[in-house]
């Protein structure tokens, strides 16, 4: 049963991220990273890790996606245009790279032998485990992790900020100042 | 485990009824709740007090012509509704029904999955709910549309932080996450009910969850004057009523997590359930009463309140209601170390 | 049968090698973003497999760092984004190239 669950859920993760990667429109790309997204919180659930799974929906899924699709709808962020002539010679480096990375990951995994998975216990799977440990041994970098997180917000609000405009109008901030651009119809009616 | 597995489908199906069958009534509550606020009838020519009027609704939904727009975006226009409705069916597992109860033998606690994240994944799959709004927006090929669809995800995204926190609080004098856990909890302290001594993450919730489910006030995205019908304006027929079932869903959801943090669940104050069927329908008929309740004081609140305009809605979410959630959470804190709660 | 760990490493090498070829073969910047993304959680399930063979939580809590310190990249990217976005109107990196020789 869990190697069912692993499989079906490999193959959508494998799948959903091959997407990610190829699909031309920005749109469905960040679509199917949800879809890969949710199968790795599958995954970290199979492997013990509860909190950390649902944290991958809570967080990765259900904010960050949202950002980057709210970025590219703003922007109207279209598809890669031309050069589809290139696009096979990338290709062909691409997964010759590929295959490169995934043979020294093997020599090295060959040297390797990782003693047999002992079962799952409770003090791994629990939160009270992982609290305890996050909050006294890994106290200052949760704190230090904090503090980026703020800078990173401070960062952001600074970097997007409309260049020259006073900080607190209350007109529409969320929409692009210049008419011609911004949130653009997908596909223009073509008469 | 089969037998394991045909109860965990009986609790589900258990759920499942109550939740599909919230949309048709609140059709009728809410249109009969506007009419009694606004001093007029309301709907009252389809069978007695107008009790059919859902019905009439429903084949009229599925008998309108299905019609789709040309230049829409086919997979993602076809896939929002259908994810409109999966957060709320998807996370009424975790809502506990009942006590533990002892039927045939067999023990169990009237919860489809008692997970040991549960309040976190409950918040997890429901803040999946903005991507069926960004989807209907985005594929609509409707200026208005993706304008609307923009306003509703910032809301969800932004009043979902003040909901979390305010979950949170609820969560430390409990020391787990578990909502059985939190029902427990309440039935064995004196208040009863987790309102009383956290009245301000009370409040807080309630505000949120009106802004999460895109209930006036903060119905901006989706409001007839402003945005014609917002994110949901190109769909017709059964796809508009797909959403509209998803929205009563999420209502009834948020609903069913408020009744459990802070007002007992499934539990009356000071009243012990028997640990038989007996007690199983009594605490599902007490939950249900509760949801009952809130989906009236959210028809109340809509014909009552005019509408907040955009950016005093995401003032409102950033700058007030976080900070009074996070006040909130150290109050709590506060009182936990110091054996009051 | 228990999955094998060996399974997961495997798999995350996989998809971080895909996120790699992302990375280096889009020219929409958006979409470079979204194959660092993959990388980054290919890395967390190395962390969270090893997690699991060695019985720690240690794995589990860099996760939980790493996803922070990805939510703060991915603000600050956008954030960057946008800024660009207003002076040159295109995404396409190759068409950021005013530091070019």
């Amino acid at each position: 049963m869990e190697t069912l669950i692993f499989l079906i859920f490999a193959a959508l993760a494998l799948g959903s991220g091959v997407v990610v990667v190829v699909h031309r429109s920005p749109i469905y790309a960040t679509l199917s990273l949800v879809l890969t997204l949710f199968s790795m919180a599958v995954l970290f659930v199979l492997l013990g890790a509860p909190f950390v799974g649902a944290l991958q929906i809570l967080v990765y899924a259900g904010a960050i996606v949202v950002l980057f699709l709210f970025v590219i709808m703003l922007l109207n962020v279209q598809q890669e245009e031309g050069a589809h002539a290139r696009r096979s010679a990338q290709m062909v480096t691409a997964i010759l790279g590929a295959v490169v990375f995934l043979g020294m990951f093997w020599l090295a995994y060959r040297q390797t032998t990782l003693p047999a998975t002992k079962p799952l216990t409770e003090e791994l799977v629990s939160l009270k485990g992982l609290a305890g440990a996050l909050f006294t041994d890994y106290l200052l970098p949760f704190e230090i992790v904090g503090l980026l997180l703020l800078v990173a917000v401070i960062g952001a609000t600074v970097a997007a900020r409309r260049p020259g405009s006073d900080t607190s109008s209350p007109k529409d901030d969320y929409v692009a100042e210049d008419p011609s651009s911004g949130p653009v119809l997908p596909r223009e009616v073509r008469s | 485990m089969n037998s394991d597995l045909i109860v965990v489908l009986v609790k589900y199906a258990v759920m499942f009824a109550v939740f599909i069958n919230v949309a048709p009534i609140m059709v009728w509550v809410e249109r009969r709740g506007a009419g009694l606020i606004q001093d007029r009838p309301g709907p009252n020519r389809v069978g007695p007090f107008g009790l059919f009027q859902p019905l009439a609704d429903a084949l009229k939904f599925m008998f309108k012509e299905d019609v789709t727009p040309a230049l829409v975006d086919k997979p993602l226009y076809l896939l929002a509704p259908v994810l409109a409705l999966m957060p709320a069916f998807t996370t009424l597992v975790l809502i506990p029904f009942g006590p533990t109860i002892t039927v045939g033998g067999r023990t169990t606690p009237l919860v489809v999955t008692n997970a040991d994240t549960g309040v976190l994944l409950f918040l997890a799959i429901s803040s999946l709910g903005v991507y069926s709004l960004v989807m209907a927006g985005y594929a609509s090929n409707n200026k208005f549309s993706l304008i609307g669809s923009i306003r509703a995800s910032a809301q969800l995204i932004s009043y979902e932080l003040a909901l979390t926190v305010s979950v949170l609080a609820v969560l430390i004098p409990v020391n787990s996450f578990r909502l059985t856990d939190v029902v427990a909890y309440q039935q064995a302290h004196w208040w009863q009910w987790n309102c009383f001594p956290q009245i301000l993450g009370c409040l807080v919730f309630l505000i949120a969850a009106f802004a999460e489910t895109n209930r006036l006030p903060f119905d901006l995205p989706e409001a007839e004057s402003e945005l014609i019908a917002g994110f949901h304006t190109e769909y017709g027929a059964m796809r508009f009523a797909l959403f509209f079932q998803g929205e009563y869903s999420n209502m009834a959801a948020l609903s069913a997590l408020g009744a459990t943090l802070f007002f007992g669940g499934w539990s009356l104050p000071f009243v012990h359930y028997p640990d038989n069927l007996l007690g199983g329908v009594l605490g599902l008929l007490t939950l249900v009463a509760k949801i009952a309740i809130a989906m009236a004081v959210f028809v109340w609140v809509r014909w009552t309140f005019p509408r907040f305009r955009y950016d005093q809605l995401m003032r409102l979410g950033w700058k007030f209601l976080l900070p009074l959630a996070i006040l909130n959470l150290i109050l709590v804190s506060a009182m936990t170390l110091a054996g009051w709660l | 049968m228990t999955v094998p760990v060996s399974w997961y490493l495997l798999l995350s090498a996989v998809l971080f090698a895909i996120g790699a070829i992302g990375a280096l073969t889009r020219r929409n910047g958006i979409s470079i973003f979204l194959s660092v993304e993959l990388m980054l959680n290919a890395a967390n399930l190395t962390l969270v497999a090893y997690a699991r063979q060695w019985d720690q939580h240690t794995g589990q809590i860099i996760v939980f760092f790493v996803m922070a310190v990805a939510a703060a990249e991915a603000a600050v990217g956008l954030a960057l984004f946008i800024a660009v976005f207003r002076q040159r109107r295109t995404i396409d990196v190759n068409r950021m190239n005013l530091l070019q020789g």
